[in-house]
């Protein structure tokens, strides 16, 4: 569904990621870890069209959207949940899901959705009329996963969701995460919490200093040596 | 008491002037922070399109309030078209560039449009057709005209179907979601580029008809008109908090309300030493008073911005 191929970005001089390759299967949750600075927030801003590619193409369903301006990627069905949630501070809890189906028309399905997303989330529905910016950090991941949701992905594209969340929280975001995969949505996911991505997804990539330098089944990388001592912490 | 009440109907009237140019520079500054200084020159567009225009069409033996309504539509349509071409041409281009270089370009343009405009119209004081009569009432010693009721009438509806605009559009949701993270608007499917000229667009057009209102109420226009003015209601937009709708329409009201008092007592204050010809003090003893103790103005945000 998804094809990377030989991707780079680059800051000014410096080269953030250097022409990595890896691709995404539909329906498969895919985990791309990595220390802090590895390049993978670079990588996902790159898909999402937040940044411009030095070089290299991205395929999605077949067509190239190396060009696409940022703001048709989510008609074309990739959504990405920014690292930091990215909420919309002084909009309330519902403007905040009604922007996530900005580009849609279908009123009578945009509710059916509001009301899986509130069914995913309860505690979004209790504060629909509180503003985004007041809510916790835990409460505004929430949000920004069920804000990408309302725009009816094909593909979701997620930036470090456990980022900063107390581990109750997190567990309760990886719930949804997994259900959400579980209905058939293809997913990249972005950690530094290895363990837990690996555990999520079906396949993982590692990447260091921009570049991809391990791939296979989540499984076995979570048995891999090199992963447990550098990542795993073990 | 008189002149009390007196000054108080002054003020709101020309309070509502300035709370609609001050929207423009809000609206503008809310959704890309940037101070656009030409937007009091669109405002002098504005009067001087209605002289042209209700000028010759009451020449050409129209009634006089077709001939308004007339100017008052073309100065409209001009000022939008003004405003979307100054975003296209001069901000634009330097989107991504350190902020003081759009301030400059902003303050470029004014200069550009003003002496565009004394080519057009020359350098005299041209006078502003009469397009309401001249109707005067009495209430408690006060004395006011339909100009005046008009002004403020149409300022309070103009600026209700704004706000009506802003939060219950599908067009308002996209500014207000821009204005607080352009880059995950556009995620959502946001076109940034059409939201910035939407606002300049509206911010424009409220310009132009604040210009009319200038040119009813005044009778007097020049090229050089829009400087002042767009100070005081820039003036107008910190007070309220810039980039705050709300506090864009208090800070015009009080604006022009501390104005005329200010002129109204300001000879009795300094025992005849100034007289009320140094009203523009006030705007700007405002100004300094504000960015000294509350920067952020009377609506500045604060609150919700936690990661």
């Amino acid at each position: 569904m998804l094809e990377v191929t030989g991707l780079r970005v680059a800051y000014g001089g410096i080269q953030a990621v250097r022409s990595i390759t890896f691709h995404v299967n539909q329906g498969e949750m895919v985990a791309l870890i990595g220390a802090n600075g590895a390049g993978k927030t670079s990588t996902l801003k790159a898909i999402a069209r937040v940044l411009d590619a030095a070089g290299g193409d991205v395929h999605f369903c077949g067509e190239k959207i190396t060009r696409v301006p940022p703001h048709a990627m989510i008609s074309k069905g990739l959504a990405l949940v920014p690292e930091g949630r990215g909420v919309f501070p002084r909009l309330s809890v519902a403007e905040n899901l009604a922007m996530g189906a900005f580009v849609r028309h279908d009123k009578a399905v945009i509710n059916d959705d509001l009301e899986r997303i509130y069914g995913y989330f309860p505690r979004l529905k209790e504060r629909e009329k509180q503003l985004a910016g007041t809510l916790s950090g835990g409460e505004q991941q929430m949000l920004a996963i069920g804000r990408a949701l309302m725009g009816r992905p094909k593909m979701l594209l997620l930036d470090e969701p456990s980022m900063g969340l107390a581990p109750l929280m997190v567990n309760k975001i990886f719930e949804v995460i997994r259900a959400v995969a579980a209905t058939g949505m293809t997913v990249l996911l972005i950690e530094q919490n290895a363990r837990l991505a690996l555990q999520s997804s079906q396949r993982g990539y590692v990447m260091e200093s921009g570049e991809i330098t391990l791939t296979g089944a989540s499984a076995s990388l979570l048995d891999d040596p090199k992963v447990r001592a550098a990542y795993l912490g073990e | 008491m008189d002149i009390f009440l007196q000054q108080i109907i002054n003020g709101l009237v020309q309070g509502s002037i300035y709370a609609l140019v001050a929207l423009g520079y809000t609206m503008v500054y809310g959704i890309m922070g940037l101070i656009n200084f030409a937007h009091g020159e669109v405002v002098m567009i504005g009067t001087l399109v209605t002289i042209s225009v209700a000028g010759f069409l009451i020449k050409a033996g129209m009634p006089v309030m077709f001939a308004g309504l007339a100017g008052l539509t073309v100065s409209v349509l001009v000022c939008m078209a003004l405003g979307w071409g100054l975003e296209r041409v001069a901000y634009r281009p330097l989107r991504n560039a350190p902020r003081l270089t759009p301030l400059i370009t902003a303050i470029g343009m004014s200069i550009v449009l003003q002496n565009v405009a004394m080519i057009i119209w020359g350098r005299n004081y041209l006078t502003f057709p009469a397009l309401l009569p001249s109707v005067a009432f009495e209430f408690a010693g006060a004395h006011f005209t339909a100009v005046q009721v008009i002004i403020v009438l149409v300022s309070a509806l103009t600026m209700l179907a704004l706000l009506f605009l802003i939060y219950r559009t599908r067009l308002g949701m996209a500014m207000r979601a821009t204005s607080q993270n352009p880059a995950v608007a556009s995620l959502m499917g946001v076109n940034i580029n059409r939201v910035i000229a939407a606002a300049f667009i509206i911010g424009s057009a409220l310009g132009a008809l604040a210009g009319v209102m200038v040119g009813t109420y005044y009778e007097i226009a020049h090229y050089q008109m829009g400087f002042m003015l767009g100070l005081k209601a820039f003036t107008a937009a910190v007070l309220g908090g810039i980039g705050n709708l709300a506090g864009a329409m208090l800070g015009g009201i009080l604006l022009g309300l501390i104005e005329a008092l200010g002129a109204g007592y300001i000879g009795d204050l300094t025992g005849g030493f100034l007289g009320s010809h140094y009203q523009d003090i006030f705007a700007f003893l405002v100004l300094i008073v504000v960015l000294m103790f509350k920067p952020s103005g009377l609506f500045g945000e604060k609150t919700g911005d936690r990661a």
